[in-house]
């Protein structure tokens, strides 16, 4: 994975020395909380409804074990021993305090993380796949171009500024895991009629009070052009972005009124007065980022595993782990491993500070030390040796971290909701925790099938509900907490916004409301049917007289 | 008549905090001044006060009802304000009024 060079590391001490004096100016009161507001936004730092909140940047998700140590030390020293992995790849801590916050950027610096830019109106932290370096279907490791996307944001004093936050997502593969459609820009790697790899660039995703799919500017952009391509893109949103109205700033809304065409007519007009100039890097500076992720000495093994074979056919909770939580590798012998942060009745995305050191410890010993974070708020050891898989999964199960759920109706992804958030309108963690129990018999979870389950707390949609197959929207109704059921969205490569079935449920219906949802899919599958495709077929019809009739 | 108590965070650790009888911020709902709405200028003016020596941040009112054996906040998002976190706790976790940070650190 990426290191630092003497730039970076120059860089983030800087800021944490900087950020010392702000916070202690503050302290001091020499600062009003007026001021100290964005320069600590500028640090990753929020105030929230019970104390402080930090969001570190995981730079397209990619940890090393040191890293996982540090998050874990920092959770157990500075924190309630427990960290929460969010849809942005990144974590947070809920408990932090303002006079201890410099230390812990200190901590950080020292393993090469920080939190700049996890907040305000910036280019964001680039997500990519969670099975970069390790997906069979994969063309290239997209985070070559993450790292140098994030190289080229990060405090790039054009997009310091912009009218309002932007996300960009990459994937190398055809299969979209990591939602590049939802995202303000996303790149989608694939081959020209040449056979060169290069990117679809998609502009104009998002979801919020207002979701789109994003759109395509150009079907293919070369490795050579993006950074110039991306600049261009970022210069027009910078120019005519609205900064009137903050419900109409992101770039979604200029695509949208300009229309993409006319939006793609000025990207190429600006485009053509920067391709080619600065911002072509040199082969060496890009090898040299490539480097940085050259493939792991992946041993030479048989594509199949016999250890593994023999330990499926006779232990049958293995065996269903195995088909469940893990993934073909490029490489042959070897397996992706999901480690779900969804255990019955947990918070999505929380890892204890345990956890998180067992976690490190496993990656050094069967995944090269390297963890991923998935915007499904799971994590992911990419590099299992089949062999090894049986072993690793009995760890899994003595650290609660081998729910065999992923892609299952538990496997749900929440934002914190309004047990943290100023912003909710309403609970989302104990709506999932009664989900998650509700559907605790796994038998039934695998009957189910492939299905996702998002839920949100409020219409920023920070819990990507829109683009659940199972949407869930938290509201405010008159004092009291209710919830509007989404169906039939999905954020992969044919991404679609879901449509919301009928009149929303208060706080205590509406886990029954979606185990109504989930049997009158059951009812009405054909056999090998996902409930997407159930529903596609079927419509909202069945649904609604199911969730209505006797209301 | 509407009562009213008033919260803020503690600037130092961000912790939710209640104006109290005796004139202090506490992590402690139970002990918060309460007055009828008539009265709140009074809380509005500890408030400045506190913001203006650097003790908290963003003070505001809250609507509260009596209820057996003292008060509880109207609205449930200053409920959950004031007993923490809605969601089943788990090892190491706390309802922030007993929060301790640092506590479990290493000597």
């Amino acid at each position: 994975m990426y290191q630092y060079d003497e730039f970076d590391h120059a860089h983030v001490r800087q800021r944490t020395e900087q950020f010392r004096g702000q916070v202690a100016r503050r302290l001091s009161g020499e600062l009003s909380e007026d001021e100290f507001r964005p320069l600590r936004l500028m640090n990753g730092v929020y105030l929230q409804l019970h104390a402080y909140m930090l969001r570190v940047a995981i730079p397209y998700g990619t940890l090393s074990a040191v890293q996982m140590r540090k998050l874990a030390h920092i959770a157990r020293v500075y924190d309630k021993g427990y960290g929460h992995f969010t849809t942005r790849q990144n974590i947070q801590y809920n408990w932090p305090k303002l006079e201890e916050l410099p230390d812990i950027l200190g901590e950080l610096a020292e393993v090469e993380m920080h939190a700049i830019q996890t907040s305000g109106n910036c280019i964001r932290n680039v997500t990519a796949d969670q099975y970069a370096g390790a997906a069979a279907d994969e063309i290239e490791d997209p985070r070559i171009w993450a790292e140098i996307i994030r190289q080229w944001s990060s405090l790039h004093p054009e997009f310091s500024f912009l009218p309002r936050k932007f996300k960009i997502a990459i994937t190398g593969s055809p299969t979209d895991r990591a939602a590049v459609k939802v995202h303000d820009i996303g790149l989608r790697m694939h081959l020209n009629a040449a056979g060169d790899p290069g990117f679809e660039v998609l502009v104009g995703g998002g979801l919020g009070r207002t979701p789109m799919i994003a759109k395509t500017c150009r079907a293919w952009v070369s490795k050579h052009d993006l950074l110039a391509y991306l600049e261009a893109i970022l210069r027009v949103y910078n120019l005519h972005g609205r900064r009137d109205n903050k419900y109409k700033a992101r770039i979604k809304i200029l695509v949208h009124e300009l229309g993409i065409d006319e939006f793609r007519r000025e990207v190429d007009e600006e485009f053509e007065h920067l391709r080619d100039g600065a911002l072509v890097l040199p082969v060496e500076e890009v090898a040299r980022i490539e480097k940085h992720f050259a493939p792991h000495p992946f041993e030479t093994l048989p594509v199949k595993s016999d250890v593994l074979l023999s330990y499926r056919s006779v232990n049958f909770d293995f065996a269903r782990w195995y088909a469940v939580n893990t993934f073909p590798h490029k490489a042959d012998g070897y397996r992706i491993v999901n480690i779900s942060l969804k255990p019955e009745g947990g918070v999505p995305g929380d890892a204890t500070a345990d956890q998180m050191d067992a976690i490190a410890d496993i990656a050094d010993r069967y995944s090269f030390s390297e963890i991923c974070v998935a915007h499904e708020q799971n994590l992911v050891l990419a590099h299992v040796k089949q062999d090894d898989l049986f072993t690793l999964w009995q760890k899994l199960v003595e650290l609660e971290l081998a729910t065999p759920n992923i892609r299952q109706i538990t496997d749900i992804i929440s934002c914190p909701g309004l047990d943290f958030c100023t912003l909710a309108n309403a609970r989302s963690i104990p709506v999932a925790q009664r989900i998650s129990q509700r559907f605790s018999d796994l038998k039934r979870q695998w009957n189910v099938g492939d299905i996702t389950l998002n839920i949100s707390g409020c219409i920023n949609a920070c819990g990507h509900h829109h683009v659940g197959n199972i949407g869930i929207l938290g509201v405010d109704r008159k004092g009291e907490e209710y919830y509007q059921i989404t169906l039939g969205g999905r954020a992969d490569e044919n991404a679609q916004v879901g449509k919301i079935i009928g009149p929303a449920f208060p706080y205590d219906d509406v886990v029954d409301a979606i185990e109504t949802v989930v049997e009158t899919y059951l009812d009405a599958r054909t056999e090998g049917e996902t409930f997407l495709e159930t529903y596609d077929r079927v419509g909202q019809e069945p649904f609604k007289e199911k969730l209505y009739a006797t209301a | 008549m509407t009562l009213q108590a008033i919260t803020a965070n503690r600037l130092g650790d961000g912790l939710s905090v209640f104006l109290a009888e005796d004139g202090s911020w506490s992590t402690d709902f139970a002990q918060s001044r309460v007055v009828e709405d008539g009265e709140a200028a009074s809380l509005e003016d500890a408030g400045e006060a506190a913001v203006a020596a650097n003790h908290i941040v963003g003070p505001y009112l809250i609507d509260v009802e009596a209820v057996e054996g003292g008060y509880r906040a109207t609205k449930y998002r200053e409920r959950i304000r004031i007993d923490g976190p809605s969601r089943e706790t788990r090892p190491g976790d706390h309802k922030h009024g007993d929060h301790k940070p640092g506590a479990n650190r290493a000597a």
